[in-house]
């Protein structure tokens, strides 16, 4: 079919605007939230930092300096514009107790974090959709079956179960990543299960029923596209809280190993330090906090953004 | 009201028979040989017959978790393959310090955060407004341990030499030591509950220098105890005063408001009197939520700053695979937040009649 030709300028300007579908609806609600923009934007200055990590890291971020420039272990930041002589080799935020350069160590722990976020919360929101929507769908003794395991779960301060599950893995990245995982499945399959229950008893539901088609069928193609939204936000909040346990575990010398250049590993290994060489603690922790910062704010943005109920 | 508090009672019972359960299971969980752990890697295999004997560990793994299960109801945590000593006992001593620890980072949170909310909430859209939600978004994101160690630095170090230094670590100056109120008040350690009780009041260093009157250990004690507070405090704070703000915003819009108001009542009244209670019920909420982040968050503070608390102990055990302390601090700390979330559950009650009935 072609297009009706256009009668007025005005008429072919609304024609040639792209159709409204919720998602792009979410899209400009989205770009309204101050929040979410300031969130997202660091959060893309981030992203650009971990995949071009190579190219800003001036150094190796394992490479230890020893006998290849005239440096001590701890220096402070030596930078040539604010004052340090340039005899001296720059290092923006110093050097690390393995005399390596720390901002290129830094630069390469933004992309442990952001991977730890996201295949976390990647792999609790794929379990907790399904213990959710099986419970939510099925109902009866599995249902129950489900949330009472679900409730012993969040029945334990998440890091606590988080070590506990570790300790019993051992220690390591993959480890820690998993216990964080499993750890925060709970809060998603509460959500799942919520929504299914609010969706499955509505006539479309019924109507894709009484036209013959199979459970699985209708619960992926009818009821769980539904539960996304708040899934959504969930998750963009829930990558906050995973990238602060995992660093916390990392801290406690749980998480990430050495020499892996990961922000709560190197804070930890330098805690002791912090009298003398604070540089060393305050960075990789500021990093921490304006990542998870970034998260909160772009999620805080896509509640409101998404809420139909909190859209003004 | 009564039979309300009885339904969450009950729905609490299944949940604490899985943490029973789930405490039990991860333990047993642990890598490792427990007797090599306790008697060094050295210990023959008679030895280790001898051991696994004595604490039950060469019955079959359903009768363990049975005489785990009498023991428990019966207040018994076993005991200490490390230490030689029963569970509770330890407890007694490291509890407490966590307690007090909590408390006083939970007093900070709920004072600074509804105080910062509300301001935040009445110079709606301010520069001051602006301001303490900014603070309040940072608070949420800042890791526990980092914050720390930043107040020890700021506090410790720069501000040495002023009056406003606080220390960096422990619970008090070295060499001040309190009296054990069992002492104080002549309870023999054969009095078993009664004793277990006062030795934990006794170390709650707070109560007992309040108790006994001895007012610079007690000075002492609360110079040591703020920093940790209010780095283990900043999360929850954060949260409520953001919570707060929104809840009383939402509150102060309602329509009986605007009737107090064309009353002709003073906006201070309004919000004080009228607004303040219904607004504080999603606030109470977010109080039992942060109870979890507290508790995971001592774990850190206590690391940080050198409490011999329960963090300290649960992470020393795990590397010792001292099953009975693991077991038994897992369980209670499960039990103390499933017990506080049915506090937070019955005051929601109360304060808000609709959710009793419904």
């Amino acid at each position: 079919m072609t297009a009706t030709p256009a009668v007025n300028p005005l008429e072919a300007q609304i024609l040639s605007r792209p159709p409204r579908t919720p998602a792009r609806d979410a899209l400009r609600a989205l770009s309204h939230t101050r929040s979410a923009i300031i969130g997202a934007t660091i959060l893309l200055i981030l992203v650009f930092m971990a995949v071009f990590a190579p190219k800003i890291a001036p150094y190796p971020p394992n490479e230890p300096l020893i006998g290849i420039e005239p440096v001590r272990s701890r220096e402070a930041p030596c930078i040539h514009l604010l004052g340090c002589p340039a005899d001296r080799p720059q290092h923006i935020l110093g050097l690390d107790g393995n005399v390596r350069d720390f901002f290129s160590r830094v630069v390469y722990g933004s992309r442990v974090s952001l991977v730890i976020g996201f295949t976390t919360v990647g792999f609790a929101i794929i379990i907790g959709i399904l213990l959710g929507a099986v419970a939510g769908f099925t109902g009866g003794w599995a249902d129950n079956a489900i949330m009472r395991l679900m409730d012993v779960l969040l029945a334990f301060p998440a890091l606590l179960l988080a070590i506990a599950i570790v300790t019993v893995l051992g220690p390591g990245l993959t480890n820690a990543l998993l216990a964080i995982g499993i750890v925060a499945i709970p809060a998603y399959a509460r959500v799942a299960r919520a929504s299914v229950l609010g969706i499955k008893e509505q006539e479309f539901v019924t109507a894709s029923r009484m036209i013959g088609a199979r459970s699985t069928r209708i619960l992926f193609r009818s009821i769980l596209p539904h539960t996304l939204t708040p899934l959504i936000v969930q998750g963009t909040l829930g990558i906050a809280t995973a990238i602060l346990d995992a660093a916390a575990l990392s801290f406690l010398g749980l998480g990430s190993q050495p020499p892996m250049a990961e922000w709560g590993s190197m804070l930890g290994a330098e805690r002791n330090q912090v009298f003398t060489a604070p540089h060393l603690v305050f960075f990789p922790g500021l990093m921490i906090m304006v990542t998870v910062l970034a998260f909160n704010l772009l999620g805080d943005g896509l509640r409101d953004a998404l809420d139909p109920r909190l859209r003004k | 009201m009564t039979r309300y508090i009885g339904q969450r009672f009950l729905a609490a019972i299944p949940v604490l028979l899985g943490i029973l359960f789930v405490t039990f299971a991860m333990a047993r969980l642990l890598p490792g040989d427990p007797c090599k752990a306790a008697l060094g890697e050295k210990a023959n295999p008679q030895t280790c017959d001898a051991f696994k004997a004595r604490y039950g560990l060469n019955k079959s793994i359903p009768v363990q978790f049975g005489i785990y299960i009498r023991d428990v109801m019966k207040g018994d945590l076993g005991t200490s393959f490390r230490y030689g000593r029963p569970v509770t006992a330890i407890m007694a001593e490291r509890l407490p310090v966590t307690v007090e620890l909590s408390i006083c980072a939970l007093l900070f949170a709920m004072v600074v955060g509804v105080l910062l909310g509300v301001i935040s909430a009445i110079r709606r859209n301010s520069m001051v407004d602006v301001g303490t939600m900014l603070i309040a978004n940072v608070g949420i994101s800042m890791p526990v341990f980092w914050l720390g160690l930043m107040l020890a630095y700021f506090f410790a170090l720069v501000l040495k030499g002023t009056p406003f230094w606080l220390p960096p670590s422990s619970r008090n100056t070295a060499g001040i030591v309190l009296t054990p109120l069992t002492q104080v008040w002549n309870i023999p350690s054969s009095d078993g509950i009664l004793y277990g009780v006062v030795s934990f009041l006794s170390n709650l260093n707070i109560f007992n220098s309040l108790v006994t009157g001895n007012f610079p250990v007690l000075w002492d004690t609360i110079k040591h105890l703020i920093l940790p507070s209010a780095a283990l405090g900043t999360i929850p704070m954060a949260l409520i005063a953001r919570m707060t703000r929104s809840s009383l915003l939402d509150v102060l819009g309602l329509d009986y408001i605007r009737t107090a108001r064309a009353k002709g009542l003073r906006e201070r009244v309004v919000v004080s009197r009228h607004a303040f209670r219904n607004a504080m019920i999603p606030v109470v909420t977010i109080v039992g939520l942060s109870l979890g982040s507290l508790l995971s968050g001592a774990v850190l503070t206590e690391t940080i700053f050198n409490f011999a608390g329960v963090g300290r102990i649960m992470f020393d055990a795990i590397q010792a695979r001292d099953y009975a302390v693991v077991q038994g601090f897992t369980l209670v700390i499960a039990v103390i937040y499933v017990v506080l979330n049915l506090a937070v559950d019955v005051l929601y009650g109360f304060l808000d009649p609709r959710i009793r009935y419904s």
